[in-house]
């Protein structure tokens, strides 16, 4: 397989008295989608909020195509390409897609916004996603069902030309159709040649659309698995610790 | 509807803009007004309900009262509502990001108090003194956004705070019962002086000039990026408001309102001050960087912290622009009431708040604009106007106005119900 575009390697972080990540190894490669499971309280969410450089990491390496790299703060993961779509999605309700899908990068000309040009881009993004559901770039996001804000914020990423996206718990809160069509999204992220790593607690959601599985078991990668080449029963096992690979969980 | 048509076949040719999603601006002007209702219906109402309001008051106050529709009270009216609407328009700038100001009326008598001392009792130069009246609203609104920003605490806290201790200043300054009268012709002009009466045309046509020019400059700005405008009869329509509106306030505002030989007309000059900075603030909100982040941190602060923006520089500089804007709220006032007291702008607090609330702009922040404030200001000086010729005493007033601000505030509540908020907060 070739190079992956970020490999943790050894990554620990600790609250206080309390390990959470205890030497976790990862890896993601451009093209695919890695699922990363879990227990509630395996270290999920900590492993994710140091690859946004939110909650640096203890100690470890983080290599981004292949150069070791320091991510201390939100700007050194998004000067790399790295964007993070959270649970509770990071939209402002008051605004439309348009405006959330550039907040914090607006095109402008003569010091005001180019309305225009960042409208068409928010529509050419959309379009290259293949989304349907969305009638008007310039609707409101407090009248989109959570389906769409998920797209939104997906497209908010690709927008910013990301290369690793990171989504946590996508169709977490999403009905049956709706998680279709986010799961459709993802897969044509991945299609893009974006690597992407997808947080989730459904497995079948993991199995349709992830390439790789990874488990985190009590602060440790205890599983790092061929989706093709595994099983739900297996994964499982994983999860819960009732099985173990390599010897590294107990 | 012809010119609809044109749009659509103009649009549709253009290979790529048939790619894009819709943006909103489709179809011709029955469409867009079907649009626009559908949005109301939705709970975006905006100033809709203050408009209803000032029309509903100014008839009954005119059937009510044979002074109301006089040029002479037309005008009375304006430079009544002057200071309001400068107040409402400051604290639009705090209120869209969720917080409030209730020292903005105190922060505007404040530095009148400092002003008139350092002209009446120290001789200074009146520009100068201004500078320093200014001076004192940057500092007051650098202490709050200090406080609320970097420390923390509530934004009612720590105005409240400041509500009670500049007035404190106030006595210390003015003295008890102590009382400056104003002598600065150039400040008493503001409110007392009228524009000649082909200045008030050409305030009009410059109105007309400024929104036209925009207009187009925007068609053609997204006409160069390849998406569609809305049709362009909608452009003529809203040039042809302002010119009509506009035009008959400037023709009442040009007649002979005087009582004695000498002719007193013209708009008066607080109007065109009034216009220049409703039109930059509302330049500032919806064109640039800092404006979209002051309505995406009201709407939600930790999304815009996420997307990069300086939430903690935002928010203190808000209330250093709504302290500054306080300061000209203040002048206004001054320019008025042609004295400064020790009591100088503690009236002014929660009707500053009710002329923002009134008109539109939401309490729970991120929604609203300058000219919502403005027109809500009007609403409430027309208010305290009729009640003022019907001759009922003042509590009557303070109880209207009181009733109306919670009224407003719960069709505030309301109407972020139906867009989709909850209506008790959790």
């Amino acid at each position: 397989m070739d190079v992956p575009l970020i490999e943790l390697s050894g990554v620990q972080k600790s609250f206080g008295p309390v390990s959470v990540l205890k030497g976790v190894d990862l890896q993601a490669f451009p093209g695919r989608v890695t699922a990363l499971v879990g227990d509630n309280g395996a270290g999920k969410s900590t492993l994710i909020k140091g690859l946004a450089g939110v909650q640096p990491y203890d100690a470890g390496v983080v290599r981004f195509d292949g150069e070791e790299v320091a991510l201390h703060t939100p700007r050194d993961a998004s000067r790399l390409g790295i964007e993070v779509v959270y649970q509770d999605l990071a939209l402002c309700d008051n605004l439309d897609i348009v405006q959330n899908m550039f907040l914090g990068r607006e095109e402008t000309g003569f010091g005001t916004f180019d309305e225009g040009l960042m409208e068409r881009e928010a529509s050419e993004t959309l379009r290259s996603l293949s989304v349907r559901t969305v009638k008007s770039v310039r609707q409101k996001v407090s009248s989109l069902s959570g389906g769409q804000r998920q797209t939104v914020a997906i497209a908010r990423a690709v927008l910013k030309k990301a290369r690793l996206v990171i989504l946590d718990e996508p169709t977490a809160a999403l009905g049956v159709a709706q998680t279709e069509q986010v799961l459709q999204l993802v897969k044509r992220l991945a299609e893009q040649g974006v690597a992407v790593i997808i947080i989730s607690h459904n497995l079948a959601d993991v199995f349709e659309v992830a390439d790789h599985v990874s488990v985190l078991y009590l602060g440790q990668m205890v599983a790092s698995l061929e989706v093709a080449e595994t099983t739900r029963d297996e994964v499982v096992g994983y999860i819960t610790g009732t099985r173990s690979q390599g010897g590294r969980a107990a | 509807m012809t010119t609809g048509e044109a749009e659509r076949t103009n649009a549709s040719p253009d290979p790529i803009a048939g790619d894009l999603i819709g943006s909103g601006v489709e179809g011709g002007v029955g469409d867009q007004v079907r649009a626009w209702l559908q949005r109301v219906r939705g709970g975006e109402m905006g100033a809709l309900p203050a408009v209803g309001g000032f029309i509903v008051l100014s008839v009954m106050f005119s059937v009510l009262s044979p002074f109301f529709l006089t040029e002479r009270n037309f005008a009375n009216l304006m430079t009544q509502a002057a200071t309001l609407v400068m107040l409402g328009m400051a604290l639009v700038f705090v209120i869209l990001l969720g917080e409030i100001d209730l020292s903005a009326g105190v922060t505007a008598g404040v530095t009148m108090c400092i002003f008139i001392v350092l002209v009446n009792v120290q001789g200074f130069n009146w520009i100068a003194a201004l500078a320093v009246a200014f001076i004192a609203g940057i500092a007051i609104g650098a202490f709050i956004g200090f406080f609320v920003a970097r420390v923390g605490i509530p934004s009612f806290v720590v105005t409240l705070g400041l509500f009670l201790g500049l007035q404190g200043f106030e006595l210390i300054i003015i003295g008890s019962g102590g009382l400056y009268r104003v002598q600065i012709p150039e400040i008493l002009a503001i409110q007392n002086s009228n524009l000649p009466v082909w200045g008030g045309w050409a305030m009009l046509v410059v109105v007309l000039a400024v929104s036209a020019g925009t207009s187009f400059w925007d068609r053609a700005r997204r006409t160069r990026a390849g998406v569609p405008n809305r049709a362009i009869a909608l452009v003529w329509i809203k040039l042809g408001v302002i010119a009509a509106l506009g035009g008959i306030a400037v023709y009442i505002l040009n007649q002979d309102r005087g009582q004695s030989v000498k002719a007193v007309q013209g708009v008066p000059i607080v109007v065109p001050i009034v216009l220049v900075i409703l039109w930059l603030g509302t330049f500032v909100l919806d064109r640039t960087r800092y404006g979209r982040y002051i309505y995406a941190i009201g709407g939600n602060a930790e999304a815009a912290r996420r997307a990069g923006i300086k939430v903690v520089l935002i928010r203190w500089t808000a209330f250093i622009v709504c302290s500054t804007l306080s300061v000209v709220a203040g002048l206004f006032m001054i320019s008025k009431v042609g004295s400064v007291d020790a009591a100088a702008g503690r009236d002014l607090v929660l009707s500053g708040v009710a002329a923002a609330v009134v008109g539109g702009v939401s309490l729970f922040g991120g929604r609203g604009r300058l000219l919502h404030a403005a027109i809500g200001a009007l609403v409430i000086a027309v208010i305290t106007n009729g009640l003022g010729l019907l001759n009922l005493p003042a509590g009557v007033n303070y109880a209207v106005t009181g009733g109306v601000l919670i009224l407003a505030a719960t069709v505030d509540a309301v109407s972020r119900h139906r867009a989709g908020g909850a209506i008790l907060r959790t």
